[in-house]
């Protein structure tokens, strides 16, 4: 007995949720089934804080830091005695954040839900998919084991696949549902062959065992293996992070985020803002002493990836005039931090700062970024449009949206003493220590980031008014209630110790603020949003002229860098045209022609032998006696 | 004698209490009420399915002619369960005045089969097996003529009874070698003696046609369809589940306690009568029109999957099969519980009738499609885990070839389940049949097969705990 037990309830809860909102056929009316959803995920959420309070707070860190506690566990599919699938419930710092983090951001984001999306067709299904989604990611989150995580992870996308393609009747919304799903995908294939190639050195699935600094024997075996020139390992890591990668929209598997946009705005807010595109972050946390010891190289990739993708990202966040398309590149330019952090960091102690600085940012963007999404629908549900051409001037009418905005946007843009300051800090001197040049990445992503946030922020809030269909006005409570509980979380959540909580080796350490990188990064961040403030607090044309001015690289910027066109290209022009092509009319000539000739053999058969069963009894006393004497001379004979 | 040693025989004893109660019942109620032994035998039933449940150590009695084990009590344990799930299908047909005087008779001869089964589970010798054979088999032929003024059903109580005497008659010539190669009956002595003689082959073969007859296996099965159409349908799903497994089950028993000896032999014979049975049941099942007709052969096919299983031999092999005929026990009885409600309330037995079910009564298609897709061996649903342990056992013994073929009649087997899938959701039809609720009994039985159908494959715990079982049987 360990005392937690009842953890297996947070992700039991929801899973019940969705079996009986999902289920009943029952003719209630349909907030009845937004409130079931909510009450769930609310006790979830409870379970939860307490979970982590008892955790970290009442048992607190033993001698050898945190323990790895696993409550329950089952085993499920036994391969080899050593080999199983086991489900159950384990408990780390990581996982017990993650828990807070997912519950919290469901549920404000199922509370929120029930004021935006009232009166949808749908609504008992937004709330049983929200269950689902809730369900399984915390399910993935709470995994003893690489293969119930997996498990896990598989559901994570159908159900995120489901609530892209909420507006099924949408072809773009459909369509961006299956670029979400056949991307992530993809990318899990190389997960999976990952986890094999793991499991077949280590003869393991089990957490507790990989990441075990003391008994690296399971390693030992696997050293010696080797593919063109790297180690097994070391492939089956960076395989394992290519699932991570197509989960958390690392480039170049990074344009399925964007087009997800096409989803409900709280969708967007849970899923590609707080939960399902951290996974990936996640599942290298949780490997992260098999990154660190057994695959370097793998660890170096994690890191150059996420610096070039949250430089990149911001670039085009810069360009996009689609709130929540701008939020969506922000998001990835975040998570780009994170996996940066995670792959400069070492193990241990003061050594483990970029590992601590990438779970902290993770738990502080979680909370902004939901604000700004939730805040973005909050908009979207007063204008009607995502484009904000179509906005300006509407603080006066959405005071509540405009302030909690406006802190999400000082958040995201490391303004002291807000959230972001601290884990951005973090994250850039563990950089700095890591390489001089992945720390100016980040140092310019920075300032680029306040930038385009505080772009977003005046045209949306300052500048002229348009011509609205109808006065804008401010939401429902059910709507902003939510946005300031996520706002106090964006302030305070700084002030979590962090480093003596969340940590590589589960130890805690003492960190101080770096005023020789804190003072530079504000600045650069301070300058961004003065820049904004010059170009978009009212309407001007210098905008437009900067634009003209840099012609075809803003055009690029503006297109995505075109990534989406080669994918395209590579897909339907090459790919289609010189493999599919070739297999297609193999498949349907060669293969379906032996298929169909089979069918036909049997449907023949069938027909011929009707007549065996004639009806007459003697016929089949008959068959009977004689089946019997050929079975009898043939084994006599024959063997 | 020690009186306490009959706990061994407490599903015996009780089933036997079980039918006098209702053979009493039936006298002391009144001639207008018989209706109401249904709900007095159910719960009856139901009250000695859970008793049987109460667990007790293995033993043998009457000088070894009666064995008990964990595991023989889970067989019977299904066994009951799936009786139990029977009885409560059966009420709506019952109810029906041609039905009404004859209710505490359906009880009893299904019963007293149900005794017989047992005993040849528990036997330990071959005359107390063949007692048992005979006691789960004629009191059949009856069940089978019980709407005995329709033509069909007295013509299926005939059929069954002239091949089931044809087929004792072989089987018991069959022991009767044996007999005479071993100078004995019981199990365990005729296991020590036994070598690959002819006789003692021939007697095997023998033995094996009897069995085939019971579990229905090609070329034996002839008389599967006729009877499965003309029966009852409520006596057409104790045939196909309960009558089956426990044939399965002691087919499977003997053939790993007694015929040990011969395994090379009989594992040629299985294997061939394995690809037979499926293939040729496949070929049947694919042009059938009559619902009932359709499960005979798909049963037949099923029982050639089962083959499998007893060819993975020892404890796996037994593991996999009790897991198995667990799992059609639910998946089965979900196929027929609807097809019984949707006899009882409309009357159609065709597939064409069943067009357009799902617009009318989705939740009854639904459950069909489960079922279907269990048969079939779709995951996630349990059917599959059911096929999957039943192919590993036999891959785990070399047979990749035969698990090919397995494989393949399996996809084949997807094309019919699959045609009724289509029928219901797909074809249209001017008239479906209409909304019908049915009674509480049949929704409580389909309830219990479709959380069956679920729970059985993902609770990894219930193989765990049958191979327990059955670790324990053989050592």
């Amino acid at each position: 007995m360990t005392g937690f037990e009842y953890t297996v309830l947070i992700p039991l809860i929801p899973l019940v949720m969705f079996l009986l909102i999902g289920l009943l056929t029952v003719k209630w009316k349909p907030e009845v089934f937004g409130i079931m959803g909510t009450i769930g995920l609310g006790t979830s959420f409870l379970l939860s804080v307490v979970t982590a309070v008892n955790y970290f707070f009442i048992q607190g860190p033993g001698a050898g830091g945190f323990q790895c506690i696993t409550p329950v566990k089952v085993t499920w599919l036994r391969l080899t005695e050593s080999l199983h699938i086991d489900l159950g419930v384990l408990l780390d710092p990581i996982s017990v954040m993650m828990l807070v983090v997912i519950t919290t951001v469901s549920f404000m984001v199922h509370i929120y839900s029930m004021g935006y999306m009232k009166g949808e067709p749908g609504f008992q299904r937004f709330y049983a998919f929200l269950s689902l989604f809730t369900f399984s990611m915390l399910g993935l989150v709470l995994a003893t084991n690489i293969f119930q995580m997996y498990i896990f992870w598989e559901l994570v996308g159908v159900s995120s696949f489901l609530l892209i393609g909420f507006y099924y009747e949408k072809p773009s919304a459909v369509a961006a549902a299956k670029k979400a799903f056949i991307v992530t995908r993809f990318a899990d294939l190389g997960f999976l062959i990952g986890i094999l190639v793991l499991s077949f050195v280590t003869k393991t699935f089990d957490f507790d065992q990989l990441t075990s600094t003391t008994n690296t024997s399971i390693f030992t075996s696997g050293a010696s293996l080797s593919f063109m020139g790297m180690s097994a390992l070391s492939w089956a890591m960076l395989l394992i992070f290519m699932g991570g990668a197509g989960k958390s929209a690392m480039f170049p598997l990074h344009i399925w985020l964007p087009d997800a946009m096409e989803g409900p705005t709280p969708v967007s807010a849970l899923i590609h803002a707080a939960t399902m595109v951290v996974a990936g972050v996640y599942l290298v946390a949780r490997m992260f002493p098999v990154f660190h010891f057994q695959a370097p190289d793998a660890l170096e990739v994690v890191a150059w990836v996420g610096g070039f993708t949250s430089l990149f990202a911001a670039v085009i966040a810069m360009t996009q005039f689609d709130i929540k398309r701008v939020l969506a590149f922000s998001t990835l330019s975040q998570i780009g931090y994170m996996m940066l952090s995670l792959g400069v960091s070492g193990y241990g102690g003061e050594e483990g700062l970029g590992y601590m600085a990438s779970m902290f940012h993770l738990f502080t963007h979680a909370m902004f970024k939901a604000l700004l999404f939730l805040g973005a629908g909050s908009i979207i549900h007063a204008v009607h449009s995502n484009d904000m051409n179509d906005m300006g001037g509407l603080r006066k009418y959405m005071p509540v949206t405009h302030i909690t905005f406006l802190i999400a946007c000082l958040t995201i843009s490391g303004v002291p003493p807000l959230s972001g300051f601290f884990s951005k800090d973090e994250i850039l001197v563990a950089a700095l220590e890591h390489n001089p040049i992945l720390f100016g990445v980040e140092f310019l992503t920075a300032g680029l980031t306040a930038f385009y946030m505080f772009r977003l922020y005046f045209r949306i809030f300052w500048g002229t008014e348009r011509h609205y269909h109808h006065t804008p006005h401010e939401s429902p409570l059910v709507m902003t209630i939510p946005l300031m509980v996520l706002a106090f979380a964006s302030v305070f959540s700084g002030f979590l110790p962090f480093s003596e909580l969340v940590t590589s080796d589960k130890i805690g350490f003492e960190t101080e603020t770096h005023l020789m990188v804190a003072i530079p990064s504000v600045l650069i961040g301070v300058i961004g949003i003065v820049f904004a403030w010059f170009l978009y607090k009212k309407d001007s044309l210098v905008p437009k002229a900067i634009t003209e001015k840099l012609g075809v690289l803003y055009k690029a910027t503006y297109n995505k860098f075109y990534i989406d066109e080669i994918y395209l290209f590579m897909t339907k022009k090459v790919i289609f045209n010189y493999v599919s092509r070739p297999v297609a009319w193999f498949d349907r000539n060669v293969i379906d022609g032996f298929m169909v000739g089979i069918g036909r053999v049997t449907e023949k058969t069938s027909y011929r032998i009707k007549e065996m069963q004639s009806g007459q009894l003697q016929h089949y006393a008959f068959a009977f006696v004689a089946g019997t004497l050929v079975l009898v001379l043939s084994l006599l004979y024959f063997l | 004698m020690n009186l306490g040693q009959f706990i061994l025989m407490r599903h015996e004893l009780l089933l036997t209490i079980a039918a006098v109660f209702v053979l009493i019942a039936e006298l002391a109620i009144n001639e207008k009420a018989k209706s109401k032994i249904i709900p007095i035998a159910l719960g009856v039933f139901a009250l000695v399915t859970l008793i049987g449940f109460i667990p007790a150590e293995p033993g043998v009695l009457f000088g070894g002619s009666f064995q008990s084990s964990p595991l023989t009590s889970f067989m019977k344990n299904v066994l009951n369960l799936a009786v139990l799930i029977i009885f409560l299908q059966s009420e709506g047909w019952l109810k029906k005045p041609e039905n009404l005087d004859k209710v505490s008779e359906y009880f009893i001869l299904t019963i007293a089969t149900l005794i017989g089964m047992n005993f040849m589970i528990s036997s330990g010798d071959f005359l107390s097996f063949y007692v048992g054979l005979e006691t789960a088999t004629i009191p059949i032929a009856g069940l089978a003529a019980f709407d005995k003024l329709k033509s069909r059903s007295a013509e299926a109580g005939i059929k069954l009874i002239l091949s089931s005497a044809l087929s004792s008659g072989i089987l018991l010539f069959g022991l009767s070698m044996i007999y005479g190669a071993t100078g004995s009956i019981y199990f365990t002595d005729i296991a020590q003696n036994l070598s690959a003689t002819p006789l003692v082959i021939l007697g095997f073969i023998f033995f094996v046609a009897g069995m085939g007859f019971k579990i229905s296996l090609v070329p034996f099965h002839f008389w599967t369809a006729d009877v499965y159409e003309g029966a009852p349908i409520t006596v057409t799903s104790y045939l196909s589940v309960v009558s089956k497994g426990a044939a399965a089950f002691t087919f499977s028993i003997i053939l790993f306690r007694v015929f040990n000896a011969v395994f090379d032999q009989w594992q040629h014979l299985i294997y061939v009568l394995a690809v037979m049975t499926m293939t040729i049941a496949n070929l049947f099942a694919l042009r059938q029109d009559n619902i009932k007709r359709f499960l005979a052969f798909s049963s037949i096919a099923q029982a050639g999957f089962i083959l499998l299983g007893i060819l993975g031999a020892g404890e796996l092999g037994m593991t996999a099969v009790v897991y198995f005929v667990l799992i059609y026990v639910f998946t089965n009885l979900g196929a027929f519980g609807v097809a019984t409600s949707v006899y009882n309330a409309s009357g159609i037995e065709t597939i064409s009738g069943y067009n357009g079910l799902y617009k009318t009564n989705p939740k009854l298609s639904l459950l069909m499609t489960l079922s279907l897709f269990s048969l079939a061996g779709i995951p996630p649903v349990a059917g599959f885990f059911g096929k999957f342990f039943l192919f590993t056992s036999a891959a785990g013994r070399g047979y990749y070839i035969l698990v090919l073929i397995a494989v393949l009649n399996a996809t084949i087997s997807l094309y019919y389940y699959l045609r009724i899938v289509k029928a219901m959701f797909i074809d249209q039809n001017d008239q479906p049949v209409p909304l019908f609720r049915s009674s509480p009994m049949m929704r409580a039985s389909l309830i219990i097969c479709l959380a069956g159908i679920f729970l059985v494959g993902f609770v990894s715990g219930i193989f765990e705990y049958i191979r327990d079982l059955s670790h324990l049987f053989f050592n």
